[in-house]
């Protein structure tokens, strides 16, 4: 197990640029998801269309697929994603600025797929909501934007928060593909550098890499529970 | 102006002969079933018509037609000249004039009773907060609640809550108020002080369209009654001529039930 002690800088470096990619991931899972969300229910018939088809593309289709479009499909299209070189944030996450595109397209291609499930997270929650609510919203003259605003999302997010949790969880862990589609150094690819270049023995690097993960997962997993906890007293 | 009011000047009338709220021809169908068949009604204004009958008659479809909470299939329906606009702002608008209470009073769960009342005029008219807090409270005064201003809905009783609900209604200062059955899912012990707050709001002089099971309020409170049966506006009446002599056989068999008890 001395692997864990000698290379700890390398467990370390990869456990921050995997946590990187998933804050970013997160955020664009939890916005373009939310979107997604708001045009499945909304009035406008192409606009649900749009929503349906996105959430029917990218929940069925394997995340491995989604990614490859993104690592080989962008280029394809002559494009590097150059636009997630937003100046402010690759001076945090640095790694977006950088001239290989590969951390850039994780981002999208794990915000992408993520983001079907974070729609019918929230849908889950929106239809929680008594209907009775947005009747009442809308009896009193609320647009259907102000509706969503003020009544039912404040309302939604509450039955969501849990279901969304375990999406980000789930988002997390999946983020151990990026070392195949190019970012070197994340968590799951330093594991392949120090077994294959350095030799090291396979178990005990596992386990620092599994350690990895679990220091991000468990405590969402706590949180959530307190969450849920807290609302099951609420609900007495 | 709108075409309408134009004609009924030039025929003489004032504006307010026009009926505020009127029915042409109208037809509903929930699938298969024919809820509202050639629904034909005019309210005029400060009209208090109590709609009665059984249930599954097609009352509730009614009064929820006339702020377009539930469409219709065929006819027409016109709030103050206008036809109902479909879905979007105009009609956000339209509802925003025409009060609605519910069955289950449906009052924002997440928003005290004081933010219930306020959220309309100040989301939907952008009325500045102090003036409309003021009004707010005045309102919750008058339904007699104003003490739980401050609490959330699930802490009011069932008939606080519905007197809440009326407030949150009358903040928007409405042309008309819709009354979809108020007292039904109250405890017996708290419909009068719901009932009181409606006769109050009738006399002085509020158009309001009532589906109610209530024949007290019916009787005290309607200037007319309409009985529905299978879809079909089978008696139109003063209260007093409906409840002692119910023409069609639907009308008596109904009162004989509900009143021999």
């Amino acid at each position: 197990m001395s692997v864990l002690v000698d290379h700890f800088d390398v467990f370390v470096g990869g456990f921050w640029l995997t946590f990187q990619l998933c804050i970013l991931s997160a955020v664009g899972a939890l916005a373009l998801g939310a979107l997604v969300a708001v045009m499945r229910i909304s009035p406008v018939p192409p606009l649900r269309w749009i929503g349906t088809a996105y959430v029917t593309v990218f929940r069925n289709s394997p995340l491995t697929i989604v990614w490859f479009f993104a690592a080989f499909g962008l280029p394809a299209l002559d494009s590097n994603a150059d636009f997630l070189r937003i100046p402010g944030l690759s001076s945090i996450f640095s790694r977006l600025g950088i001239d290989l595109p590969y951390f850039r397209f994780a981002v999208i291609a794990l915000s992408l797929y993520t983001a079907a499930f974070v729609c019918e997270a929230i849908r889950s929650g929106i239809n929680a909501v008594p209907p009775g609510q947005a009747e009442a919203a809308r009896a009193i003259g609320l647009t259907f934007g102000q509706n969503l605003r003020y009544v039912v999302l404040p309302q939604a997010w509450k039955s969501a928060v849990v279901p969304l949790g375990s999406v980000i969880i789930a988002m997390i862990k999946n983020s151990a593909l990026a070392g195949f589609f190019g970012v070197v150094g994340e968590l799951s690819n330093s594991a392949q550098n120090l077994t294959s270049a350095l030799g090291e023995p396979i178990i005990p690097v596992f386990v620092g890499v599994s350690i990895g993960y679990l220091v991000m997962t468990v405590p969402l997993g706590i949180l959530l529970d307190r969450i849920e906890q807290r609302r099951a007293v609420a609900a007495r | 102006m709108t075409e309408r009011s134009d004609a009924g000047v030039v025929a003489g009338a004032t504006t307010t002969d026009r009926p505020l709220i009127r029915l042409d021809g109208v037809n509903k169908w929930f699938g298969p079933l024919h809820v509202l068949q050639d629904v034909d009604l005019s309210v005029a204004r400060g009209e208090v018509v109590v709609v009665i009958g059984p249930s599954g008659s097609g009352k509730s479809t009614l009064c929820r037609a006339i702020n377009r909470l539930e469409p219709i299939n065929s006819g027409t329906i016109t709030f103050d000249g206008q036809p109902l606009p479909a879905e979007g702002r105009a009609l956000a608008r339209l509802r925003s004039e025409v009060g609605m209470v519910f069955q289950s009073f449906n009052l924002f769960a997440h928003k005290t009773i004081l933010e219930n009342v306020t959220l309309g005029p100040t989301k939907v008219r952008k009325e500045k907060a102090a003036s409309v807090r003021d009004r707010a409270m005045k309102l919750l005064e008058r339904v007699g609640i104003a003490n739980q201003a401050e609490k959330y809905p699930a802490q009011l009783s069932g008939g606080q809550q519905q007197r809440a609900a009326i407030a949150r209604a009358l903040a928007m200062q409405p042309k008309a108020m819709l009354f979809d059955e108020p007292t039904s899912a109250l405890d017996p012990e708290m419909v009068g002080e719901v009932l009181d707050v409606m006769t109050s709001l009738a006399r002085e002089g509020m158009t309001m369209v009532v589906v109610t099971h209530e024949m007290g309020f019916a009787r005290h409170a309607a200037n007319r009654v309409i009985f529905m049966a299978d879809g079909q506006l089978v008696e139109d009446a003063a209260p007093d001529e409906f409840f002692a002599n119910p023409r069609s056989e639907r009308a008596k068999d109904f009162l004989s039930k509900i009143l021999t008890h």
